[in-house]
């Protein structure tokens, strides 16, 4: 009996040992595709995340200093992928299903002062001096850099309104 | 391509072997058994400008317009898209979001018209189908609005196109009418079965086809006997009795038990030379072509347990369904579920405002006990009876299960793409279990994730544009602002030459 | 207003109604094991569904959710009573509870509960008992000395599953287990049989045996009844006991002196009990048609691969938990060929 005692104990020490040097000298890097972790992300530099750009948050994510759902704009299918991509754990609960919000001018507030389209990273918003802007929603990405300017709050990010062509089943509650 | 499809006889054991699929019970009478009757005009039509898969109609009419029976309210817009026709004579109230048939529950756009009862029509065109040249054929057949009668509303023009371009050797009709309940087929091919032998017809004259066969479940003898009369003489037209079975009426089952052949899965039944049709469908074609009626009117059938007259009625499309029950003398009891179509894959309907459209096939008022509904669905016990039922050859039990943890990636690579929502792994689990709505999400879900992509992928595109064009102004501001140094440098020293010399020439004056 | 899905009909039995034609089928063999061996039998019978019941509702209490459905379901009762079909019909009372709380709870719940467990759990707690009690679990009773027709009167009959109390001269081993021992000593098959081995009775189950595993033609009626009725399929069932009489069948034309007939492992042990109801557990086997064959053969194979070389005298409950773990595999190597696709996946071509 002591002998099997022994025998086990020393050949846990010796494995335990064996991994934790393997763990150390054979430690892989992870391959530094930043390019690619950047092309995932949408590519507004919109910010939300907290970092500098979409570059940034690629580094980041590289690094290990952000987690997979630091992307708002990108929603459950980017983090899902980055997971994937990068091995990092997922916590799916964290991100909230938010629908998609787009940009909106209430034409009553506007001024015409054109802060908010010399902002927008993608050209959504329409506009001159002292013209009323106007959104192209298909170019909108939700990133929010319009409302942060927006000396009257006429620009507000809405949720898209759900069209018969965008409707999904929901999924069923299960017990 | 060009040998028609033989009958396989001696794949009898393939057959035997083949048991996909399920049975429920056929409940088609009592409405099965009774003449179609012809519903009055109600006073209002509602007319959705999304009745058929595609691009949805484009109005042509105004408010206040007056309107004759088959004129055209609506037209195609692009390839895929069919016209609408007023189905009787009247004014046009305007156009409106209304509720639809839609799964969403939401409202589309839909012309109202508001008929005066005189009924009058528009003078139409009657031809002889056998003169008329098979794109002429089909290019009638896109005017009067013809799509799809079985449910699926393509347009059917554009399935008759695919005919053009190479000949389709074999025609198969549908009437299978494998959903319980449903007999607006069975009623059709009984009472005016020489309508749909002349539809066939007149569709292998315009696909180029060789054979036509017409595919009629063994539960209908009566329109079988009705059909093989109509066709007798007729040498390309064959009646062939199917096994009743759910769901033989698809498109893909019907093609592999009458021809033996698969759709390929990235395919299309052109592809293995065969194109199939509603008869509903076919005699609508005959209509159109022969008389010039545009689609507007079709038979429907009325039944479930509440109601208290279970029948078919040819009714105008754009009915409101408050008018079919109305008229089939209401409900005898409370309605659990109203149900549009038939309830293997029918939509559940909350309003009786929604009106009967081109691909409406029936309407239940269903009470509890037909539903058979648990109050909850149970674990999954992994029976494998979805598995048995699937005519696919799916595994449904793995892919809701993947798809109920969020894997959808996986539940594609077992097949998700190739499931047809027929409901028959649904209707055989014992825990009632919703298969077919976890992957009708899952499908949904995956559509929404590639129109994301398309989405990100146009963002690049802008992002880069206008970081290109900020570059560039910038540049050509800095480029600007040299020039401007330059000349100035120029200019002043272009001032100074001259002020020099003029200080020179004065000195040599006054010197 | 959340949309209703299609379809608005459904034509299935539901779970309950599953298990209740599941034990309907079982209730003939039952009964005969209990006319066989008498009130001990009954008493046991009932302690090992009690404690089967009461684990379930124990683990509803545990994951805080009602006891009333999970109960009604009938799961659990069949799980008790498959355990009681396969336990020597005077075992002591707590043989029954312990192997009913351990089907239960980690056989079954451990896992996930209803649909998510990888092993049989009855016979997962059967192995567990025999490898833990094997003198308990291998104690037999000679027919016709125990029965109801031995006129045990039920304090008696309680005394032998509550306290224990089997009575040396009702012993008897069973075939196999006889087979076995006297083949340890060299003892020919044609000697050991004598005076043992008897089709017909054997049929009739009239002879040594678990509770359940008696009466070979009552449990195979039982089993057809479950085929026409649609609850379980004849795949594994045939598979089943094609993998068992193959290797018999050939072992013995071999070498009939040391290999057991086919009808002889046919009719003992639990060869029928394990072909219609236990190997037969939707959870624990495959979902596809070529999976479901491939796994009858395999328990059929290894059941008798176990009886003839094997330590034990029994193969049954081995071979299935065996082939339960292979189950997964099984399933992923043969999904069935998707309409309009090749074997391999690809999508058909136009010809």
């Amino acid at each position: 009996m002591l002998i099997a005692v022994v025998s086990l104990s020393v050949m846990g020490a010796v494995f335990g040992l064996g991994l934790g040097l393997a763990a150390r000298f054979f430690h892989v890097e992870r391959d530094g595709a930043e390019a690619e972790i950047e092309a995932m992300m949408p590519g507004t530099n919109c910010g939300q995340c907290g970092f500098p750009g979409c570059a940034g948050a690629a580094e980041a994510l590289i690094a290990g200093d952000a987690p997979a759902s630091c992307c708002p704009p990108g929603g459950l299918q980017l983090a899902e992928a980055l997971a994937a991509r990068l091995g990092l754990p997922l916590d799916a609960s964290a991100i909230q299903p938010q629908r998609p919000r787009i940009a909106e001018v209430r034409e009553d507030i506007c001024i015409g002062c054109t802060k908010c389209f010399k902002s927008c990273p993608t050209d959504a918003v329409l506009g001159a001096v002292k013209q009323i802007h106007a959104v192209i929603r298909e170019a909108c990405t939700g990133c929010a850099k319009c409302e942060e300017v927006c000396p009257t709050g006429a620009i507000e990010l809405a949720p898209v309104p759900v069209t018969q062509q965008t409707w999904v089943w929901p999924k069923p509650v299960s017990a | 391509m060009n040998t028609p499809a033989p009958l396989p006889t001696h794949s009898f054991l393939r057959r035997l072997l083949q048991r996909w699929g399920a049975h429920p019970e056929a409940r088609k009478h009592p409405a099965a058994d009774t003449d179609v009757t012809v519903l009055p005009l109600p006073p209002r039509l509602i007319l959705p400008l999304a009745q058929h898969i595609g691009a949805p109609a484009r109005p042509l009419v105004q408010a206040g317009q007056y309107v004759l029976r088959g004129e055209l309210i609506a037209e195609a817009q692009g390839a895929i898209s069919a016209p609408l026709h007023a189905p009787t004579s009247g004014t046009i109230i305007g156009i409106a979001d209304v509720p639809v048939p839609h799964a969403s529950g939401l409202a589309g756009p839909a012309i109202l018209l508001e008929t005066d009862g005189r009924d009058e029509a528009l003078p139409a065109e009657h031809a002889d189908p056998f003169s008329l040249e098979p794109a002429e054929i089909a290019r009638r057949v896109a005017a009067a609005g013809v799509v799809g009668m079985g449910g699926a509303t393509f347009p059917s023009a554009v399935k008759l196109a695919l005919g053009q371009k190479n000949p389709i050797p074999t025609l198969i009709l549908n009437g299978g009418e494998c959903e319980p309940y449903l007999s607006c087929d069975d009623r059709l091919m009984r009472e005016r079965a020489p309508e749909v032998i002349d539809g066939a017809r007149i569709i292998l004259r315009a696909i180029g086809g060789e054979r036509a066969l017409i595919g009629v479940e063994s539960n209908k003898p009566q329109a079988i006997a009705a059909l093989r009369a109509a066709a007798d003489g007729i040498a390309d037209v064959d009646i062939v009795e199917v096994p009743s079975r759910y769901p033989m009426g698809s498109e893909k089952q019907l093609i592999s038990w009458l021809t033996g052949r698969e759709i390929p899965a990235e395919g299309r039944s052109a592809d293995i030379g065969v194109m199939v049709q509603n008869v509903g469908t076919a005699a609508a074609i005959h209509r159109a072509i022969r008389f010039g009626e545009p689609l507007t009117r079709r038979i429907i059938t009325v039944a479930g347990g509440a109601i208290r007259t279970p029948r078919n009625l040819e009714v105008r499309i754009g009915t409101p369904l408050s008018t079919l029950v109305a008229f089939c003398g209401g409900t005898t009891e409370p309605v659990a579920r109203w149900v549009m179509g038939g309830p293997m894959m029918g939509l559940s309907i909350h309003s009786l405002d929604i009106p009967v459209i081109k691909g409406s096939g029936g309407l239940l008022g269903l009470v509890e006990h037909e539903l058979a509904a648990l109050p909850e669905p149970g674990p999954c016990i992994r029976c494998a009876a979805c598995v048995g039922a699937c005519p696919i050859g799916l595994m449904p039990l793995e892919m809701a299960a993947l798809i109920k943890n969020g894997d959808l990636k996986a539940s594609v690579e077992i097949g998700l793409k190739d499931c047809i929502s027929c409901g028959t792994c649904s209707f055989v689990c014992p825990s009632q279990i919703p298969l077919v709505q976890y992957f009708n999400h899952a499908k949904g879900e995956l559509a929404a994730q590639g129109r994301n992509r398309m989405k990100q992928d146009a963002i690049k595109e802008l992002v880069d544009a206008r970081e290109s064009r900020m570059e560039r102004e910038a540049r050509e501001k800095a480029e600007a602002a040299e020039r401007r140094k330059a000349e100035r440098a120029r200019a002043k020293a272009a001032a100074a030459a001259k002020a020099s010399a003029a200080v020179q020439t004065n000195e040599e004056t006054t010197a | 207003m959340s949309p209703i899905s299609s379809p608005h009909a459904h034509g299935a039995h539901s779970v309950g109604r599953v298990m209740l034609l599941v034990m309907l089928a079982l209730s003939p063999a039952t009964a005969a094991g209990f006319w066989q061996f008498g009130w001990p039998a009954i008493t046991l019978w009932c302690v090992t569904i009690l404690s089967a019941l009461l684990s379930e509702a124990f683990c509803a209490r545990l994951a805080e959710r009602p006891a009333g459905p999970m109960l009604a379901d009938g799961s659990a009762m069949l799980t008790g009573w498959l355990l009681a079909l396969s336990l020597p019909p005077w075992a002591p009372w707590w043989i029954a509870a312990a192997g009913a709380s351990f089907a239960i709870i980690v056989a079954k719940h451990a896992f996930g509960g209803l649909g998510q467990n990888l092993f049989n759990p009855a016979m997962a707690a059967r192995v567990m008992l025999l490898i833990s009690f094997p003198v308990e679990m291998t104690q037999w009773l000679a027919p016709n000395a125990a029965g109801m027709s031995a006129g045990l009167d039920p304090m008696t009959a309680f005394s032998v599953t509550f306290a224990g109390n089997v009575p040396d001269a009702m012993t008897s081993a069973s075939l196999l287990g006889h087979v076995k021992a006297e083949a340890s000593r060299g003892i020919a098959l044609s000697q050991s049989l004598t005076g043992y081995w008897d089709p017909f009775s054997f049929g009739l189950g009239q002879r040594a045996g678990s509770l359940g595993e008696t009466s070979a033609l009552l449990l195979a009626t039982g089993g057809l009844f479950l085929v026409l009725k649609r609850v379980i399929g004849l795949r594994i069932p045939a598979a089943f006991i094609l993998g068992v009489v193959l290797p018999a069948a050939f072992a013995h034309l071999l070498a009939p002196d040391q290999y057991l007939p086919p009808l002889a492992h046919l009719l003992t042990g639990g060869v029928m009990l394990g072909a219609f109801f236990i190997a037969t557990d939707y959870v624990s086997s495959p979902s596809t048609p070529l999976g479901q064959w491939i796994f009858g053969l395999g328990c059929g194979v290894l059941t008798w691969v176990i009886r003839t070389w094997g330590a034990y005298p029994e193969g049954v409950a081995f071979a299935v938990l065996l082939m339960n773990s292979a189950t997964p595999l099984i399933d992923r190597a043969t999904r069935p060929r998707i309409f309009g696709r090749r074997r391999n996946g690809h999508s058909m071509t136009a010809p």
